[in-house]
């Protein structure tokens, strides 16, 4: 019994330490840094085709989609610094101007940020509309001109 | 007056719990029926004065009772009256409410099934579930009270999260997740109960606990599984999986209570074990409290995470007691809590299940690190990183290989020890199934190495455990001369509880071969469309017919119809939506889904013209999705299989007559104390 015991527990701690091996390798590679407009900016050439996660806001105005190549450009600001987002399949009218974002992609020597994926913010709580973000002027006229 | 009714019975439950878990020290110490039966009174009790004030907030909120801060954060009077009542479990407070309610129903009811139960063990575990409770109570009438009173009352309010009003689902994935999670309180309370009653050296609370485990991790399997189908028909990006902290939450937990479903066999057949099952049933419920502090909190920020406030500490100071108090109870009965038994062999069922609870943890650990790691390298270092789900792929898919195998390689080994030969008989047939899949899948066009490996050794592992209820009809054919299919309706509640678990192995291969198939052969397009236009994917052509929108009660809605070409015929139509929402900054997506048995076309309306001269959208196929829901309903079966009282023989008359089915035959059973494997 014990030597078998003794095999029992070798294989064991074999296992876990292969494991342990692999989460850090894996964590190492897979971390991705949650960075600011301003945040990205200072890293300099350091920023450049890493993946990261970018924050801010949507700048008013800055909205420009392209519905025949389906591209979708916009600048991310955090108040101070801007970056210039370019990205492909995105639903432009999950936008609202102002509004807060999590993308997800890499920041090109172009200095124009790739987004793979985006995310709003989404909060349970409740903000009452401010003036002029009305998201029903957008679907209005379909509603109204729509025949089905 | 509804917000006075519910905080009013909140206040005095919490004097009841107090009161019980008093009685329940009295009890457990003097073991004399009128302390027994003052905490037995109390979980009633509790019980009913938490039914009052959830039923005030479900009055209030469908009233719209704006006074009531609740009502005045999730109600709105133009939410059709079926979200309006699910709007109970919609943010945090109603969820907390919510929560304690399934709580004290579970307590009442594993109070009520063991009431003439003798020994200390139920007295004391009553008292653990009503000091639970009392954390609960005391969150409701502090840091969560969804009765403060509101000052002026509003005339309307926002209504619910758009995204918790847009799907059907909302309605059944966050019960049964409450039913699941909550629900492993009471193995937890078991384990409480039997090390302050002296009796964890028994077998005895381990046969209870797995019964009551098993009710609860169905609850969740179901869960999970209808949480995934929300994400995917809801959230519109086509998939159902994206290792978010709130489903990371809900897995872990599952996993843990996996491996105990397990290794409690151990414990009953072989003495063998008892440290660890302790471990597990208490990791499993601290697993629970944790899930709950990191989506509850705001902590980590998700998709779906609800308010930052106090309520995080709360939780921190919760968890913190649970595993000191713990710690203490495991320290205090080590000496019950050694092996009895030992391994004979190693080609044993023994050593299968052994594995199995080592990969299961240690998959849970690295869900677990995964899913912390921000918050610490953000405590430690400063920084805000996520953890991507690469690395959770990357890690879990070489252990979910290895279970699939192990899941077939268990059932077909015996107890104790297999010969050489009888380990040839068993292991080598199944390689055919294995060999089976791994070429249709080549066929089909599957590339990926992880995929093809976890479909060939599903087809091992399901040949394995069908084969095992095969030889089961078998010999019942054989020698009493049963019709094969009464053979299987006697093999199966012979023995329910094994015959279930070969079924949940089996619900769980369809659902590893729905993941493997629908996320390494998914195609997709993305186009903006004039109407008359198409566009084809995977071979299915798309023809855009209309753009439209319409007012709906609650929303306003675009859609656009497509129709399915085949042939130069229209073949059915598809209707992707947006809906828009008074109260949100953007629309929510409802992409539109049409299943067969072989996969899923998938549309989601991407973005239109406000004059509706053209439409974009992104057009999926999935294959093989709609098994991951079936093999998750497979599981659920499985689940109820094992949990369906065990037909004592004396009763087989009467039981023929009436069969002990449905919710009180499942009571019943959960009462029963029978071998079962």
């Amino acid at each position: 019994m014990t030597p078998k015991r003794k095999w029992a527990i070798a294989g064991t701690a074999a296992i876990i330490a292969v494991f342990g091996w692999m989460l850090y390798g894996g964590l190492d590679k897979n971390v991705v840094f949650f960075l600011t407009p301003k945040e990205l900016l200072a890293k300099g050439t350091k920023g450049y085709d890493v993946p990261v996660r970018l924050g801010g806001q949507v700048r008013p105005g800055s909205v420009k989609w392209n519905d025949q190549t389906l591209e979708l450009r916009f600048a991310l600001t955090d108040g101070s610094s801007e970056v210039a987002v370019h990205s492909k399949g995105t639903p432009p009218q999950m936008f609202r101007d102002g509004m807060g974002v999590v993308l997800e992609g890499r920041f090109g020597r172009d200095s124009v940020f790739d987004a793979t994926s985006l995310m709003v913010k989404h909060s349970n709580e409740y903000r009452a509309p401010k003036a002029g973000e009305k998201p029903q002027e957008m679907y209005r006229t379909l509603i109204k001109g729509s025949g089905s | 007056m509804n917000g006075l009714i519910g905080h009013g019975a909140l206040l005095i439950s919490v004097a009841v719990i107090v009161l019980g878990i008093g009685a329940g020290v009295m009890a457990g110490r003097l073991r004399t029926q009128d302390w027994i039966n003052a905490v037995y009174s109390a979980v009633y009790t509790n019980f009913v004065l938490v039914t009052i004030a959830t039923g005030a907030m479900v009055v209030a909120l469908v009233t719209h009772d704006f006074s009531v801060s609740y009502v005045a954060q999730v109600g709105s009077r133009a939410t059709p009256l079926f979200y309006t009542i699910i709007s109970l479990w919609s943010a945090l407070e109603g969820s907390i409410l919510f929560w304690g309610w399934v709580l004290s129903l579970y307590a009442a009811v594993v109070v009520w099934t063991n009431r003439r139960r003798a020994g200390a063990l139920v007295p004391w575990s009553a008292t653990a579930l009503l000091g639970v409770s009392l954390f609960f109570a005391i969150l409701l009438i502090g840091p969560a009270n969804p009765f403060h009173p509101v000052y002026p009352v509003p005339s309307d309010g926002p209504g619910p999260n758009p995204l918790l009003q847009n799907h059907i689902l909302m309605a059944v994935h966050p019960p049964l997740l409450y039913l699941g999670y909550v629900g492993m309180t009471v193995p937890f309370a078991f384990a409480v109960g039997a090390m302050l009653s002296g009796e964890i050296g028994s077998n005895d609370w381990i046969k209870l606990t797995h019964r009551w485990t098993l009710l609860s991790w169905g609850f969740l399997s179901a869960a999970i599984i209808a949480g995934m189908w929300w994400s995917y028909e809801v959230l519109g990006w086509g998939g159902y999986w994206a290792w978010d902290p709130v489903e990371n939450a809900s897995f872990m937990p599952w996993l843990t209570a996996t491996a105990f479903l397990h290794s409690a066999i151990m414990q009953e057949r072989r003495s063998m074990l008892r440290l660890w099952n302790v471990n597990l049933v208490v990791g499993t419920f601290v697993l629970t409290i944790l899930g709950t502090f990191l989506t509850r909190s705001g902590i980590i920020s998700s998709v779906h995470a609800f308010t930052t406030g106090t309520i995080g500490y709360f939780f921190l100071a919760f968890i913190a007691l649970v595993l000191v108090a713990s710690l203490g109870l495991v320290a205090g009965n080590s000496d019950r809590l050694g092996s009895a038994g030992n391994l004979d062999s190693a080609a044993s069922r023994e050593t299968v299940f052994l594995l199995n609870n080592l990969f299961l943890t240690v998959f849970m650990f690295t869900v677990l690190v995964g899913t912390l790691f921000p918050l610490v390298a953000e405590a430690i270092r400063g920084v805000k990183v996520s953890v991507g789900e690469p690395f959770f792929n990357r890690m879990s898919l070489p252990v979910v290989i290895v279970l699939v195998f192990l899941m077939g390689v268990g059932p077909a080994l015996p107890w104790g020890r297999a010969s050489r030969d009888e380990m040839r008989r068993k292991l080598v047939p199944p390689a055919a199934g294995a060999a089976l899949l791994l070429a249709i899948a080549l066929v089909a066009g599957m590339r990926n190495a992880y995929a093809l490996a976890v479909v060939a050794l599903a087809g091992y592992s399901i040949v394995a455990n069908a084969r095992e209820i095969v030889i089961g009809m078998q010999a019942r054919h054989e020698a009493r001369g049963e019709a094969w299919g009464v053979a299987l309706l006697k093999l199966a509640s012979g023995n329910r509880r094994r015959f279930g678990g070969y079924l949940a192995h089996i619900g769980v291969f369809a659902v590893a071969i729905g993941i493997a198939a629908s996320s390494s052969m998914r195609s997709d397009r993305e186009a903006t469309l004039k109407p008359g236009e198409s566009i084809t994917v995977a071979g299915r052509t798309l023809r855009l017919k209309s753009v439209w929108g319409r007012d709906e009660t609650q929303r306003s809605v675009v859609g656009a119809t497509l129709e399915f070409v085949e042939n130069g015929r229209v073949a059915g139509i598809i209707e992707p939506r947006m809906n828009f929402y008074p109260a949100s900054q953007q629309p929510v997506p409802t992409p539109a889904v049409r299943s067969s048995l072989l996969g899923d076309v998938y549309v989601n309306l991407q973005a239109f013209r406000p004059d509706g001269s053209n439409v974009t959208v992104k057009v999926i196929y999935e294959p093989l999705v709609p098994w991951i829901w079936a093999g998750g309903l497979i599981v659920v079966l499985g689940a109820i299989t094992s949990i369906l009282p065990q037909r004592v023989r004396v009763a087989h008359e009467a039981d023929a007559r009436q069969p002990a089915t449905g919710a009180r035959g499942a009571l019943a059973g959960l009462h029963a104390n029978v071998e079962a494997t």
